[in-house]
């Protein structure tokens, strides 16, 4: 019952939030120790150490250690992934959002695709591979048609739970207020069912930079799925733990930003933060 | 309650039946209910659960249909919900994502307000109920009697005449409630709107209502329709209201021996 909430003071929260990232920071500083050490006592060899790894990085990044043809690439290849992962994720937005809509709120269009989707959903994006190869080519084009596919379904299933599960309260108050009929979907179905859709776009996007892998795969030359394919088939694993690193960040930068996005339009729900 | 040379009444609730089926069951929430009411009455709905005192409010609101009979207002039957007839919810059913000053706003715009009449009737109504510091706060922010004022300034800015309320302070702590409830006579006093009121506290009915109608359950029915004189602001310690909470009880649970539940 409290009207006011005791704001903690500055320092409070510096201090808190060092914590937390102190805390956060714990279990790769112990996993980049357990690397380094096994590396340097040479418990294996297989892979390289931390020392190294980061040397390549920079080769990688900027070139002017090795030069060879993935020194100073990294952009060019960053650059490819995120035109695909972003393209496919919005695609995949510009459909989902839409359908998902109509099936959550018009029984017609549950009845007839509701039950397709459910049949489609289950189907793994690694088995559309040989498909979307012989549908798309080998190339781009067969990435973007994956990415696609992996984050349309948690889109869609978000945007249909959330428009479907409006309190039934809320289209009483509105019609009482004089607000009824379709100019219900845009004034209580839409903000009502956007923690949902959000939920679902955070999902999608996430997806997107987890199926990338698999969709440059398809014989794309540039992207960080190719240059870890790539260091598959060279043996280079330096260039296998740089791609996967570079994705893990940008990955994690991508996915804060469509937090911090949430967290400022969903201000208004007290279940909506992370 | 002969109408003969009375104005015509607000609402004229005649006759109105209501049953639902649950698969092959068929319940029969209300039977043959009949009220008048006039304009600037403040009516007290008062009964057990399943007396069919919340069917009828809805019914008021032109949420539900009767099955038979009539619901009027002005003489004109109640076929769905509209702006002159504002309900507040026992769980405020506020958007959750409008502000407080949007959420009593959505009336206002909804009817096509301008930008700045929706303005003056926020601020209007915004410092009724007294929320002026909490005007930009988001319902989860605030404590439940803050959110039930804000959901009655919400259906006063929509210039509704007739206020319908489902047990708006059952979910109040008992200090919270009082203080709404002195607050909802005041407001009542001086816009002079017609106030139907659903509860089943006994004293919250003696202490609110011009006129406290009983009802009872198996089939919802209305038992008894008791004018009370007793002027206000009401002591709820006094004889007098212990007179009439006496007879009103006996109404209340002299159908229980009648029906077994």
């Amino acid at each position: 019952m409290s009207d006011t909430t005791v704001l903690p003071t500055t320092s409070l929260r510096w201090f808190a939030r060092l914590k937390s990232t102190a805390l956060a920071l714990v279990v790769p500083g112990a996993l980049l120790l357990l690397w380094h050490v096994a590396t340097t006592r040479n418990w294996t060899r297989l892979i390289p150490s931390p020392a190294e790894t980061a040397e390549y990085m920079r080769d990688f990044a900027f070139g002017g250690i090795y030069d060879d043809a993935f020194s100073a690439t990294l952009h060019i290849h960053l650059l490819a992934s995120m035109g695909r992962v972003y393209g496919g994720f919005l695609l995949a937005a510009l459909f989902a959002l839409p359908i998902g809509m109509l099936i959550g709120r018009i029984p017609l269009a549950r009845a007839t695709l509701d039950p397709f989707f459910q049949l489609m959903r289950p189907i793994p994006v690694t088995a559309w591979l040989p498909l979307s190869m012989i549908l798309f080519g080998l190339g781009a084009k067969s990435a973007f048609s994956l990415v696609f596919l992996g984050s349309f379904y948690p889109i869609l299933l978000n945007t249909i739970f959330g428009v479907k599960n409006v309190d039934p309260k809320l289209f009483e108050a509105a019609s009482m207020l004089g607000c009824r009929g379709n100019a219900q979907f845009f004034r209580v179905v839409l903000p009502a069912a956007l923690p949902s859709i959000f939920t679902g776009l955070r999902l999608g996007l996430g997806l997107a930079w987890f199926v990338i892998v698999v969709g440059e795969m398809t014989g794309v030359p540039q992207g960080l799925g190719a240059v870890i394919m790539d260091g598959r088939t060279l043996s280079r694993t330096e260039l296998v733990i740089c791609g996967m690193i570079v994705i893990g960040v940008v990955g994690y930068i991508s996915d804060r930003l469509v937090m911090m996005l949430g967290n400022y339009l969903l201000r208004w729900s007290p279940t909506h933060h992370g | 309650m002969a109408e003969t040379n009375q104005p015509l009444p607000i609402i004229d609730i005649r006759d109105v039946s209501k049953s639902f089926t649950f698969g092959d069951q068929k319940i029969q929430a209300l039977s043959g209910a009949n009220l008048q009411i006039c304009k600037g009455e403040f009516i007290c709905l008062i009964g057990a659960s399943g007396c069919g005192k919340s069917t009828l409010l809805r019914i008021m609101a032109g949420f539900e249909q009767p099955t038979s009979g009539e619901a009027l207002m002005w003489g004109k039957p109640i076929d769905e919900p509209g702006p002159s007839r504002g309900m507040v919810f026992q769980d405020y059913a506020l958007f959750p994502w409008l502000s407080v000053r949007n959420n009593i706003a959505f009336g206002p715009k909804s009817l096509g307000r301008s930008t700045a009449e929706v303005k003056d009737i926020c601020d209007r109504f915004i410092e009724m109920v007294g929320l002026q510091k909490f005007a930009d706060a988001y319902p989860h922010q605030l404590s439940g009697g803050m959110r039930q004022r804000v959901a009655i300034a919400r259906v006063l800015a929509n210039d509704a005449e007739l206020v319908l309320m489902d047990e708006p302070f059952g979910a109040l702590d008992a200090m919270t409630r009082e203080r709404l409830q002195d607050e909802l006579l005041d407001i009542w006093q001086r816009t002079k709107l017609t106030v139907v009121f659903v509860t089943h506290a006994i004293e919250e009915a003696i202490f609110l209502a011009d006129r406290v109608v009983v009802m009872s359950p198996g089939p919802g029915r209305i038992e008894s329709d008791n004018r009370l004189t007793l002027p206000r602001p009401r002591d709820v310690a006094s004889p007098e209201f212990n007179e009439i909470r006496r007879e009103l009880s006996a109404k209340l649970h002299s159908h229980h021996g009648k029906k077994a539940a």
